[in-house]
């Protein structure tokens, strides 16, 4: 007998642990918005031109008014661009987020007996992907501008990993301000208002000891700081101190403590 | 074009007929003294209904009587204050779960993906409801055939027509085949051809057997489509029943007059003071009155308004509106709800 098309007999699921579908629902969502990195081009020329132009304006505009000793100043810069960018490239998470949340799609998802965390973990994971090209892209350029990387093979694996897991801890802290704020457009702003200080009361341009005393003590003990100094360090061998083993705290502290909040808000709007 | 009742897919949904799945309970959906309020503004004040298995129910108001609270409860993206409601038996609460494989939405505006295609969109929703790829596959050639979109299967959903992007909102929500499906105004803001479109498409889910609930400010979709009618307004049901209870109600047809300017508008009322179901604008110069009695009514109209010295600019007859519906059932018109609601809502703002 020929089956209507529609059989108003519901199709059986396929049978799998929880966790299998917990995985599967992120992946089919995440499969999703990285489509979105290639598809919507405005996004995408936003995510890599943004940073590149940051780069060559510090590499040739501001480059003779820093002093950096005896470390060349595109040398001192490439840390601070790359930690700039993928903080920058995390935050789509607030915006798609938001997006979703004010075109009703979020709607339909959640009419669908997925995994409550399942978009959350979608945005989140595209951001990472669109950060690691864009690591690989602001290397490459970086080469042609003059850096000189003293890094071995274990030092690139500890940049690489350092980088995923800073990218996924902001990603998360995004997904709370895109949960919260109640536009996209507030969406826009608030990303900018809350990295642009914290990108440039760090390490990343300058080095703090020249700022003013407050600033400096809050540049020097600031997670983003943390990030920078270790990279920088890996990257072209200036001392790490206490920054290597306190970048991966910080990061891993923060997925811990926004992982579970972002989710309870996403869950709690259900009400 | 495929869907539009050929010999193949009436053959097709006539088979599924016959494989009607033994029913766990009567009623597919069954609503009991459903609660909502946002602040201080009670959106659903006690809402009963139920929907017999294999029915279509048309919840029939204007804006901001509490369809889409209701339909949004229903799909468990709202919790009800207070009240019960049951779908197959769950309890939409403490089952969401279950009941979230068992439904499809499809909300006011078509909750689709706008950079995906359309065939990408049904199979990432086809994963998210946990199918097999092989029954991702077979459905998503199935639907895109019956609704026409074979052709855009491959284009981005941002560059669909707003006929096209309902259809596909449609066929997304259908991709589970599930037997309990919300249709949040469907047709709102569609041309009249992609309306009849849906129309008919819709006609052809019910004839498979699936239970739809179904919310419009259109008393002619209600009267195309539903089984049955529950009209609500400012969060409580003020009618149910088939759409001729309604239509006994308030008049199969109406027969509107307007008074010309030269006329005193009052007089006119008092001339046909006696006929059933009179409403009178006297801004518009219009008086409404069931249409019962044909072409004799009509010449004994025409003559008591001579008799009366009374000069008509324009007479007409119309199938009753929500307009209608709404002034015989409550005295008010859509209109003028609509005011209320906007003036308790700025109360509350002041507040």
């Amino acid at each position: 007998m020929t089956e209507s098309p529609f059989d108003n007999n519901i199709i059986q699921p396929e049978k799998h642990s929880s966790l299998f579908w917990t995985v599967s629902d992120s992946w089919v969502l995440a499969k999703r918005s990285i489509m979105h990195i290639t598809r919507n081009l405005d996004q995408l020329f936003a995510a890599f031109l943004f940073p590149m132009m940051f780069f060559l304006l510090f590499r040739y505009v501001f480059a003779g008014a820093i002093d950096t000793g005896d470390l060349s100043y595109v040398n001192f810069l490439v840390a601070g661009i790359l930690v700039q960018m993928l903080a920058f490239g995390a935050n789509y998470t607030t915006m798609n987020l938001a997006i979703d949340l004010q075109r009703g799609i979020v709607n339909r998802f959640r009419s669908l007996p997925i995994a409550r965390s399942a978009l959350l973990t979608g945005h989140v994971t595209s951001d990472l992907v669109r950060n690691m090209i864009s690591v690989l892209i602001v290397i490459g350029v970086s080469f042609l501008v003059g850096f000189v990387p003293t890094a071995g093979p274990v030092e690139w694996v500890l940049i690489f990993g350092l980088a995923m897991l800073f990218s996924l801890a902001i990603s998360w802290i995004s997904a709370i301000m895109g949960l919260l704020v109640k536009s996209v457009e507030a969406a826009q702003w608030t990303g900018f208002i809350v990295i642009f200080p914290l990108t440039f009361v760090s390490a990343a341009f300058v080095p703090p000891d020249t700022m003013p005393e407050p600033l400096q003590f809050f540049a020097d003990n600031q997670p983003l700081t943390q990030v920078i100094d270790a990279i920088r360090a890996w990257l072209v061998g200036t001392p790490i101190g206490n920054s290597g083993w306190l970048a991966f705290a910080w990061c891993v502290g923060i997925i811990i403590i926004s992982m579970p909040v972002a989710t309870w808000l996403f869950k709690r709007q259900t009400s | 074009m495929s869907l539009a009742g050929t010999d193949k897919s009436e053959e097709l949904f006539h088979s599924s007929l016959m494989d009607k799945h033994d029913p766990l309970t009567k009623d597919a959906i069954e609503v009991k003294g459903l609660k909502k309020s946002y602040k201080n503004i009670k959106v659903l004040d006690g809402i009963d209904f139920v929907i017999k298995r294999g029915t279509v129910l048309a919840l029939l108001g204007p804006n901001g009587a509490g369809k889409t609270t209701t339909v949004n409860i229903l799909s468990t993206l709202l919790l009800p204050d207070d009240g019960q409601a049951l779908i197959n038996g769950f309890d939409v609460v403490k089952q969401a779960c279950k009941i979230r494989s068992i439904i499809g939405l499809t909300g006011q505006y078509a909750a689709l993906d706008e950079y995906l295609t359309g065939r990408e969109n049904l199979h990432m929703i086809g994963r998210l409801y946990r199918l097999s790829y092989q029954d991702i596959q077979r459905r998503t050639q199935e639907l895109l055939e019956l609704f026409d979109l074979v052709n855009a299967s491959n284009r981005a959903v941002k560059t669909y027509s707003g006929g096209m992007r309902r259809r596909l909102d449609l066929a997304v929500s259908l991709i589970a085949s599930p037997p309990v499906i919300f249709l949040d105004e469907p047709t709102t803001g569609l041309d009249p051809r992609s309306r009849l479109i849906m129309w008919d498409i819709i006609k052809q889910l019910v004839s498979t057997g699936t239970t739809i609930l179904l919310t419009t400010q259109d008393m002619d979709e209600a009267d195309h489509l539903a089984d049955r009618i529950v009209v609500i307004n400012g969060g409580k049901v003020i009618a149910e029943g088939t759409s001729d209870d309604l239509k006994q109600r308030v008049g199969s047809d109406r027969l509107e007059i307007k008074v010309a300017e030269s006329s005193n508008f009052d007089e006119a009322k008092m001339v046909v003071k006696e006929e059933n179901g009179l409403y009178s604008d006297s801004k518009r110069r219009i008086l409404s009155l069931v249409a019962n009695g044909g072409v004799h009514q009509l010449k004994q109209v025409l003559e008591c308004m001579d008799d009366a010295g009374i000069e008509i600019e324009n007479i007409s007859f119309h199938s009753p509106t929500l307009d209608d519906v709404f002034l015989t059932l409550t005295g008010h018109t859509t209109e003028q709800i609509n005011g209320e609601i906007k003036e308790q809502q700025q109360e509350v703002k002041k507040q």
